[in-house]
Formats: structure tokens, sequence, C-alpha cells
């Protein structure tokens, strides 16, 4: 008879710092004690929090113990677990803002970080096994598939998927019930169900947690969007770098086709509906639309000119509908609970809820799901829990090297579609980086557009010749030998990019300079003008100087110098006996050795 | 899968085993079990609650739980009942065939054993 359950967290966050080793230390300790009947571990996918990981959860009473390692485990088996005393030192303090029950338990969700979180997507990440097809059925799993099966018909489906505002979650916000309505008609052999699981934005892993803590959801709402548009057969596109994805998508596949929710005759109904797996071979590209169909079909992935669309001509030249994981996530929910409940949540065109993958300067990183229109601050400060070491918040990247950034004079602004278009930045896939003011905005754009000169794949001219023209400019502006002109011409390059490239690489890649440029000019005129570089990140406009006054003369500087640059001057300060010293600023690599070791903060950057 | 009935017969046989991740709703059942309790014999009585709470097809509105030491050690096994708007009932000295009586007469039907909580022993 089971009495407790203990959780283990099992994404990737978790997983990279120890989680499974800590399973096993539970395994062991349990049978120590001989515990094995009473306690079940659970390995789950993200809770979110993967800030405070390795995560373990006990229940029934909801003890939440973050940054776990190994040695706590025998701590928390033998009085917890055994004894029912909880493990004080490790359980999440919110620093009393959450309120503890008469046990002075603090629930999960009632922490700062989840209590405004509306889990939708997420929402059985975290709390069931992803490698039991029986705890997501326990969970209402397949039920909507089994509705729409027996109960609608595929119009009646598409109509609820349309009523409900469900927009593509992958970037675009194209109305995913249009997308259904395009391709259901269209007659042919065979059509197709894909799954965009290639999720490329650095910093986003949204689509990952939810295929690690969640596939049979995917599964699922892939079956349903078949039954709508008359498709038999799917595949998930997945990026062969997210090991852990692509092992639990596989298992839950297997289990379903072992149970006939997937394969021939599902529920009776005469409908038949398969899943293949598609590994990814690591190229950005592949995450637009027509690049992954080309990739799926064996070919090189790019991309090629729409029209014709997927809902007319997509994978292998028939009718296919192509939907991102998050996007497929909620559409169990939708049938289930209905296109009014949706439909209530979020702003007036932009519906439902939006997972963030929290990164950069912030307190809580991890995965957060909020409704469309919360405000950029409360996600950052309420949510998120603010900016580390007291830092100020200068702004926050959306949307990975397709979005823009929104300065901090616009962190009231209700997240949703439109909004973020219309002070051009974009939603994007719901990577989220937060900066603060020691992040040069020069530089960051000079990131993304090192990562879209990488990842273009060539095949169009303004995107391949364009972005690298771009970035060599963004260059000579951050080693100090840019000038006004540039800076119009970088403007002028990204509006060409921006409208003559061939697909949605392209087309966005030059949104993080249009959007720096827009919000932070000054910078870039400071770059140019005065040689100078606010943050004091562009590495060629920096000097290193040794305040005299205050060098003591130990000499460590001069020790730590990889260059040697570092001389003894003859001057000694006042108040101290050894004669100080001087960087020879020709010679200095910049690498800041001799700042980090000076114990007297004698030595500044600018 | 030839029916919606064989789904809901999976998510009932595994609602039991995934219930008890749904929070703190409805009554709470709190088994002392320090040292003091697990000496005097808290764990067969936490076990026999579990599966009396189980049998009696109440787990979806009670949860067992355990805690540390509630201070009254010489009154162990303890176990505290927690309703919502209630008081807190406190049984003392249980038994596990005290604990099926309490499922059946507390739990079940909401009457307090009264013969079992603490004003019987102390008063």
């Amino acid at each position: 008879m089971i009495r407790s359950q203990v959780l283990i967290c099992g994404g990737t966050g978790c997983t990279s710092s120890g989680s499974q080793k800590i399973q096993d230390t539970f395994e062991a300790k349990l049978a120590k004690y001989q515990l094995e009947s009473e306690i079940k571990l659970v390995r789950t996918g993200c809770f979110g929090l993967c800030e405070l990981g390795p995560v373990v959860i006990v229940y029934p009473d909801g003890t939440f113990y973050s940054r776990v390692t190994v040695d706590d485990v025998e701590e928390i088996v033998s009085e917890h677990l055994l004894k029912g005393r909880r493990v004080e030192r490790l359980v999440y303090d919110d620093h009393g803002k959450a309120e503890a029950d008469e046990f002075g338990n603090v629930a999960l969700t009632d922490t700062t970080f989840y209590k405004t979180q509306n889990r939708v997507v997420l929402r059985n990440c975290g709390v069931i096994n992803p490698e039991d097809i029986d705890e997501y059925i326990a969970m209402d799993g397949y039920a909507a598939l089994g509705k729409v099966l027996t109960e609608m018909t595929p119009d009646e489906v598409i109509k609820v998927v349309s009523d409900s505002g469900l927009r593509g979650r992958g970037g675009g916000g194209f109305p995913t019930g249009r997308k259904w309505a395009l391709c259901a008609p269209n007659k042919a052999p065979q059509k197709y169900v894909v799954c965009n699981a290639d999720e490329g934005d650095p910093g986003a892993f949204m689509d990952r947690s939810v295929l690690e803590g969640d596939p049979h959801s995917v599964i699922e709402a892939m079956a349903i969007c078949g039954y709508a548009c008359g498709c038999t057969k799917g595949f998930v596109y997945v990026r062969a770098e997210y090991p852990i994805a692509v092992k639990r998508l596989g298992i839950a596949i297997e289990q379903a086709r072992e149970y006939g929710l997937l394969g021939e005759n599902i529920f009776d109904s005469g409908f038949d509906f398969d899943i293949e797996i598609r590994l990814g071979a690591g190229a950005f590209v592949c995450g637009e639309e027509t690049a992954l169909m080309t990739s799926i079909e064996g070919n090189r992935g790019e991309p090629r000119p729409r029209p014709p669309f997927p809902a007319v001509k997509g994978l292998f030249g028939m009718p296919t509908v192509e939907n991102n994981v998050e996007t497929f996530a909620n559409i169990p929910q939708i049938i289930l609970r209905g296109a009014e409940w949706f439909a209530s949540m979020g702003t007036e065109k932009s519906k439902g809820t939006k997972v963030f993958a929290l990164g950069g300067k912030i307190n809580h990183t991890g995965l957060v799901e909020i409704p469309m229109g919360t405000t950029l601050e409360h996600i950052i400060y309420e949510i998120g829990g603010g900016i580390p070491n007291g830092k100020k918040f200068k702004a926050a990247q959306t949307g990975g090297p397709s979005g823009g950034c929104i300065p901090a004079s616009l962190i009231d602004t209700e997240v949703d579609y439109d909004n973020l278009t219309a002070i051009g930045c974009m939603m994007g896939s719901g990577g989220l980086i937060v900066m603060d003011e020691d992040t040069c905005m020069v530089d960051m754009a000079k990131f993304f557009l090192e990562f879209t000169v990488d990842e273009s794949c060539g095949k169009c001219t303004p995107c391949r010749v364009g972005t690298k023209r771009i970035l060599e400019l963004l260059e000579k502006i951050t080693s100090g030998k840019g000038t006004m002109e540039d800076i119009d011409r970088i403007e002028e390059l990204c509006n060409y990019v921006k409208t003559n490239s061939l697909c949605g690489l392209g087309q966005t890649a030059p949104n993080p300079v249009l959007a720096t440029l827009k919000f932070f000019r000054d910078e870039y005129i400071a770059h140019v003008e005065e040689k100078k570089c606010p943050a004091g990140v562009c590495k060629d406009l920096l000097t290193f100087t040794i305040d005299r006054e205050k060098c003591i003369g130990c000499g460590l500087c001069a020790r730590n110098c990889p260059v040697s640059c570092i001389e003894q001057t003859d001057y000694v300060a006042p108040r101290h006996k050894r004669p100080s010293y001087r960087i020879n600023a020709d010679k200095c690599i910049k690498c800041g050795a001799c700042m980090s070791n000076c114990k007297f903060k004698a030595i500044s950057k600018q | 899968m030839k029916s919606l009935a064989e789904l809901q017969a999976i998510k009932n046989r595994m609602k039991d085993k995934v219930v008890l991740r749904d929070g703190m709703e409805g009554t709470r059942v709190v088994v002392g079990m320090a040292t003091c309790g697990i000496a005097a014999g808290a764990r067969p009585v936490l076990n026999s609650f579990v599966e009396g709470v189980s049998k009696a097809g109440i787990d979806d509105k009670v949860s067992v739980t355990q805690t540390g030491c509630i201070g009254l050690c010489q009154y162990e096994p303890i176990v505290e009942v927690f309703e919502a708007g209630k008081e807190k009932v406190t049984y003392v000295k249980m038994t596990p065939e005290k604990a099926d009586e309490v499922v059946q007469k507390h739990l079940k039907n909401g009457q307090v054993v009264s013969d079992y909580t603490i004003g019987a022993i102390t008063a």
C-alpha cells in the first residue's frame, strides 16, 4: 500500500544536475529502511524551477525540496519518510512570501513562482511519470481523442479549435483552426500531420519540456488533428540534441500503439492513425516549416517559396498540417473543456496561455506558463524573482534570433502576439532572456547575427550575403572603427534582408539589430563617436587602468598578466611603501585577469 | 483500445495511484511518527489508515500523512484528524484495530469516536 510518493524531476535541467543519481540513492535508501512497499518513486518531467534543481517533491504533504544532493537523500528518507519530520534546511524558501499551512508547509503551488502561473500546456509536467501511459490516462489523457472519435464530426473539431482562438505557438501566431480548415477539404491519397519539435532558438526549452514531461499530450493532439483534417499519418520532427525527449516520445508512441490509441480502427471508429519520429540533424533552418518537410523527405533542409502552402502541397507533395509542440499540447484540453474556457484566458486577439523559458540575468531561471496579456514586469519581478545582485533591468529579449527586445521603459507591456509586434518585437517561440545593465546591446545584436550567419542555409542571397554583411558592420562598430554612416547602412541593409529573404529565417534575422537600433541607438552612437562601450563589454573599446593612489604595489596583477604588459613605476603613493604599477595599453589584451586578481580594487575598466 | 469504457477503466484503476499528488484538499489524517511514535507502534497504525481509507473508497477526500513528535509521547501513537472548518480531533494510544474503527465511523460517516480522543483519556 503506497502511502507517500516522492517525485523526482527528470527534466533536462535536473538530469544534468544529477537527478538520476538522486533517484538511485533514493532507491537504495528506501530499501535500507524497508520502505519500498510504502513509498513510490516517480520520475517526472520538468517542474519549471530549473534554477533550484534537482527538485524533489514529497506527497501527500507536498513538501518541496530544492537543490537536493546525493548526500541529502539519506536524511530525507530517515527523517521525512520514516519519521515524518521535514528536512527544513532543504525546503524551498520563498522568503516568507507564500503562506504556510498549519504544518508550516509551503505548497509548491503557493509559491510566488507558481501562484500566478496558469498551467494548461504544462499541467502534467512534473506531476505524472511521462514514461507511463496509465498515469496520463488517469489525468484525463486520451479522453479528448475518445470524445472526438465517438461524438464529434471533423468539422465540429475544427470549429472548436477555431472558436478557441488558439494561435500557433511556434512564433508566427497563425490561427490553428484556420490552418486545419485550409487542409481539411483537400483531397489526396495520403495526408500528413507534422509536429514541429525542432526547437532551435538559443535559450528556448519549452517544447523540450513538454515532450519530456508529457509526450502523450502531443501524440493525442496529433491524432485529433489527423481525424479533423483527414490525415492518417503523422511525423514528429525532433532535434537529435534532445535525447531525453526523443527517448520518452519513443516510449510514449510504443505504449499508445500497444493500447490501440495509435494504429488501425482507433476506438472502433474506423479511424487509423500512426506516428513516426524523425530526428533533426542540427540545422536551425529546419524549424521553418517548408525546410522541415524537405528534411523529412530525406533531402537537404532548405526552404521553398510559398505558395503552394503545405495545406495544399506539403510533405511528399501531399496536403499537410504542421503545428508546433506547444500548440498541439493545448488541443486535448480545448476539446475537453471547450472553446469558451480557452477563450476566457488571454487578451482579445491572443487567447490562452504561453509558456516562456526564462533565462539570463534572472533569479528563477526556469519554465513558466502564464495567461496571455500578463505584463513583462510581472513575469520578471513576481514570477522570475527579479534581477540578481541588485542590478538594474535593462531589456528582455524575446523570440531568440528572430525577435527583438523590450526595453525597461516598456516593462508594463502586456505580452501577447499583437502588442509585441506593435513595438517591433516578436513573441517567437517563447525564449525570454533577461538582460541587466552589464549587457551591451550592440554585442547582443552581434551575438544573434553570428548565429543566423552560421545557420543561414544559403539558398537565397539576401539572407546568405546580407546577414554576413550586417555582422561585418556590427563587428566594425564593436571594434571601434565604425562611422555614423555605418549605422545608417546597417539599417538599410536590415530592411532589405527583411523584405527580400525567402523564408522566416532571413525575414526575421535583422530583428535583433533593428530592435536594438530602435531602443538603444545611443549605445551604437557611443560605440562610434566616443569609442566607448557603455556596458563595458566590447573588449576593443575597453581600457584597463590602475589607480596609482590605490595601488599598494603588491605586484599580483603583473604576475597574473598573461602577456606581461603590467610594469612597475617610480611613483609611490603617499600612504603606501612600494611603487605602484601601470598597464601598457598597447600590449593589453583586455582579458581582465589583473582586475579580478587585484584585492584592493585599484584596477578599473572603462 | 476499442471503447471509451476501456479508457475509463484504466483511468479508474490509476486514479488511486495519482490522487496523492492532487494536493491537500479535504480531510487530513496525520500520524505522529517520531521515534516515540514508531516505538509505540505508529507504523502499523499508519498502514492501517492508508489501507482502510483506500478500501473505504474515500482516498480522493482523505489524505494520510505523517508528522514528527506531537509532544505527548506518553499517549503515542497519536493521530490527528484535520477537517476544513472543523476543530482538530486528536486520537491517542491508537492501534490498527482502533484505526479501522476511526476510518469507518469518523472518516467515512463523520462521527468522532470520542472514546479514543485525548479528551476521553485525560478527563
